[in-house]
């Protein structure tokens, strides 16, 4: 019997979410032979979460009259805090409605435009009869309009599982429970991976002209993160772990402003899109005193260091679990709290015991977004291998920069995996395929003697979970949302420890078939990998951009760092290399971006 | 505040190793505020048994991966809170589907198979035009549409449903939703007659025996009740039309 099964494809992709799928609808169509590998099955990815919306300018509700992709192109940008490549960001802000309409053709039930009049903030607002019937959208965070697509509360849900329906009907082959352990290449071209079935233990060759990873974020090494438990970068630290392809931004992490305290399950955007407030320990609303325009929708880094910001100076509530701030969405009715944003409501019934249509809920800012990853070219090409593709949560794109705008993520998905994937279709019916069995056998290898050495202690006896928990605090106490040398400088050298560390794991489980606690201690290494180039990015840019935020160095400094960071870990490394390259500005110069710390100076006199 | 001890009876077996026997064993911890069974079953692997395998992905009660029998009752862990619960808790492994080990059971390959029995995706004629206008929907279909696409395919409807148990085609509430989540979009250009073929059977609307505890059981509150009947009058009708 072979040690290994082996299955080859033209294309194989990494990752089922929005992004995977679509790319690979997108080379299934033009006639390639696709293979998706998942973790879980593709309708579990974490791509189901997302519950606000997907940003397109359609410009049908009132309040989005007028839009159109010029204005989202400038919203992105300047939500990036200009660390985006605009020639990306105007690709994708031409694509967005397409993808938009598309996934309506396709069967997702987008909310549609009622003709009439309401009440929002205090407002009233007409939608014209002429607009009746067609996709309508909401106001969130960073944006001019109101662009804001959605399905209830359960954009992600409707989004992927019609996209996986399509999948379905292709009848496109799909490998969930695999988990990909490591890329086979020469140090030129990737030709495949080698993974590992979560159902019997056994490996796995995989070998394709090209490989694409779309594996979604990183969330999971902060602990508290409202990413699902998947999202540990998987599809990053392999890329990383060839030596020759970097990562981009790493230090670009986002925080949510309101994980719900202390599961810290994301309570959507769409809350305060939709006339929500954010109260202080006094139920006073904050936010108008330090963003006088856009209050609780400024964009997401902002609305973060705001609320750390007044918690700070006394008016957080205080909690088991530290302080914390109140969003209150009751004023918008029972009806509106249990159709539009009935995901929410269970949320907070379920988790914390309140129901929102009568009682506050408790938030705090939360890990949600890597807008960091495998750095690719505009075509989604990863650098530094031939035939490796990245999009979506898991690639640095970039059209988000320093910080993404809500709605811009399942936007970045559907489009990129329409772009992108029409990219690979076409490299892939040029490429050959290359690989030796030679190759490939020094591959398998590699992880069969990692393995071995797990379930011997060959190197020693240290817990994988202890190591993690230690990983997870590391991060969220010294590079969160407030940074500054002395913490990051304490992150870099713990991590470069525990990174040592690592390489000393033994089982307490002997490892034997799919067992859990030896996929953990497989991946452990590598995540230890992303969140030191997370530290060591962040300690490095000496300045303010998005969501890296520098106490020390509390500007933004475009004349040294409008450029992106990327992280190199070459092979027998002890830490990472960082390299940079300009961000490419092609219509929008840096500017003011007309909200957040250097337009509202005045706040915090106000008090 | 006093916090009880509570003992979890955790059913365990490995179909790798199948000479080893099937068995309950038991785990005790300190129950914690606000502790779910998301929080008890992770602190059970990491303390006390490595070895111990289950299904969580959002831990938020999104995805479907957690649903197993909490003393008896189909429901989902993660958003399940032990304070909910007596101190002897009895955690079991979804029935109808294959079980992987422990608490795990294969809900994908099953909820793939009843798609693609069933043909859960827009069937048209029409081809997409990405430089026109999108084709109007009035909102309250499209919400009509969403309240059956909510569906998260975690099982329980399943799992605790009589017939399923004892005929391994039989679809279930879950593909019977699927199916009239279809019926309800205009996009979807399948008349009567065809989608009597797909669920005008035995192993489809027919073959429920209307016990409805899928619908006691759906956590997340689809009127699965109403769905049945909605699909059970459409293909009586086009039945007799045959």
């Amino acid at each position: 019997m072979s040690r290994y099964d082996h299955f080859t494809s033209d294309v194989l992709i990494v990752g089922a979410g929005l992004a995977g799928e679509r790319a690979a609808i997108e080379a299934a169509t033009q006639g390639l032979n696709v293979m998706i590998l998942s973790l879980v099955p593709p309708r579990r990815s974490h791509s189901s979460a997302a519950q606000g919306g997907m940003q397109a300018s359609l410009g049908n509700s009132t309040m989005g009259k007028g839009d159109n992709t010029d204005v989202h192109f400038a919203d992105t940008v300047k939500g990036s805090d200009w660390g985006c490549d605009q020639d990306v960001a105007r690709l994708f802000a031409e694509t967005a409605p397409i993808a938009v309409r598309q996934m309506s053709a396709w069967g997702v039930p987008w909310n549609r435009v009622v003709a009439g009049t309401r009440m929002y903030d205090g407002k009233e607002i007409h939608e014209a009869p002429e607009k009746e019937g067609l996709i309508a959208a909401r106001n969130f965070g960073g944006t001019a309009k109101w662009r804001t697509c959605y399905t209830a509360d359960g954009t992600g849900h409707t989004l992927l599982y019609t996209m996986d329906s399509v999948v379905i009907k292709l009848g496109i082959s799909v490998h969930d429970r695999t988990e990909v352990l490591s890329l086979i290449h020469d140090g030129t071209r990737c030709n495949g991976v080698v993974a590992r079935c979560l159902r019997t233990g056994k490996l796995r060759v995989y070998t394709a002209k090209s490989t694409v990873m779309a594996t979604g974020g990183y969330g999971r090494l902060y602990g508290a993160s409202t990413n699902a438990i998947i999202n540990e970068g998987n599809g990053m630290f392999v890329a990383l772990e060839t030596g020759v392809v970097p990562l981009g931004n790493m230090e670009a992490v986002q925080f949510h402003p309101t994980g719900i305290v202390p599961s810290w399950i994301l309570i959507t955007e769409g809350a305060r899109g939709d006339g929500g407030y954010l109260l202080d320990k006094d139920l006073r609303r904050f936010m108008p005193d330090y963003e006088p325009n856009k209050k609780e929708l400024a964009s997401r880094d902002v609305v973060s260091r705001r609320i750390m910001q007044h918690i700070r100076k006394g008016y957080g509530v205080e909690s088991a679990y530290g302080p914390h701030v109140w969003l209150d969405i009751r004023h918008l009715g029972e009806k509106h709290i249990n159709t539009n944003l009935r995901e929410i409501a269970n949320i907070s019934r379920n988790f914390t015991g309140i129901d929102p249509v009568h009682d506050l809920i408790p938030v705090r800012p939360t890990q949600h977004y890597s807008m960091g990853g495998i750095r690719t070219n505009i075509d989604g090409m990863a650098y530094g291998l031939e035939g490796l593709f990245a999009l979506g949560e898991a690639a640095c794109w970039d059209m988000h920069g320093f910080n993404r705008l809500g709605g811009n993520s399942l936007a970045e998905t559907v489009v990129a995996g329409m772009v992108v994937g029409d990219k690979i279709a076409k490299y892939t019916k040029e490429a050959s395929t290359h690989v030796s069995s030679a190759q490939i056998e020094e591959h398998v290898r590699f992880q069969e003697d990692r393995i071995q050495a797990l379930i011997h202690c060959r190197n020693g006896k240290e817990n994988v979970y202890e190591l993690r928990h230690q990983m997870e605090s590391i991060l969220s106490e010294n590079v969160g949302i407030f940074r500054s040398k002395e913490p990051l400088q304490n992150a870099v050298d713990q991590l470069h420890e525990l990174h040592q560390r690592s390489f000393h794991i033994g089982l307490r489980s002997g490892g034997q078939g799919a067992d859990p606690e030896l996929a953990s201690a497989l991946r452990i290494t590598g995540m230890m990998k992303l969140a030191y180039c997370i530290a060591g990015g962040a300690l490095a840019r000496t300045e303010s951009r998005g969501s890296h935020y520098r106490e020390d160095y509390p500007k933004r400094d475009d004349e040294h760092w409008l450029k992106r960071t990327l992280a190199y870990w070459p092979t027998g490394a002890d830490r990472p290399v960082l390299k940079y390259e300009p961000v490419k500005i092609t219509e929008l110069p840096p500017g003011d971006r007309g909200y957040g710390e250097a337009s509202a100076g005045a706040a915090s006199a106000k008090r | 505040m006093g916090h009880r001890q509570l003992t979890f009876h955790i059913f365990r077996y490995n179909p790798e190793i199948p000479k080893e026997k099937p068995a309950t064993v038991s785990y005790v911890l300190q129950e914690e505020t606000g502790m779910t069974l998301f929080i008890a079953l992770n602190k059970i692997r990491e303390e006390q048994d490595p070895t111990l395998k289950y299904d969580f992905v959002c831990r938020a009660g999104i995805c479907g991966s957690c649903g197993m029998l909490i003393n008896g009752k189909p429901t989902l862990a993660c958003r399940t809170l032990t304070k909910d619960l007596p101190a002897d808790i009895t955690l079991m492994p979804l029935p109808v589907f294959k079980l992987l080990g422990d608490l795990s059971v294969d809900t994908g390959t099953w909820f793939r198979d009843v798609s693609l029995r069933t043909e859960a995706w827009v069937h048209t004629e029409k081809s997409f035009d990405p430089h026109s206008q999108e084709e109007r929907m009035d909102n309250e279909t499209a919400l009509n549409i969403y309240e059956a696409e909510r569906c998260i395919e975690c099982g329980c409807c399943i799992g605790g449903c009589a017939t399923a148990n004892i005929k391994p085609n039989f679809i279930g509430a879950a593909g019977v939703n699927r199916v009239a989540r279809f019926m309800a979009d205009p996009r979807d250009e399948r008349n009567e007659q065809e989608y009597f073929d797909v669920v005008g059977s035995e192993d489809g609307i027919f073959g429920c025996i209307g016990l409805m505890a899928c619908d006691d059981n759906c956590p997340i509150g689809i009127p699965l009740q109403g769905q049945l009947a909605y699909v059970r009058r459409k293909m009586a009708v086009a039945g007799w039309k045959r």
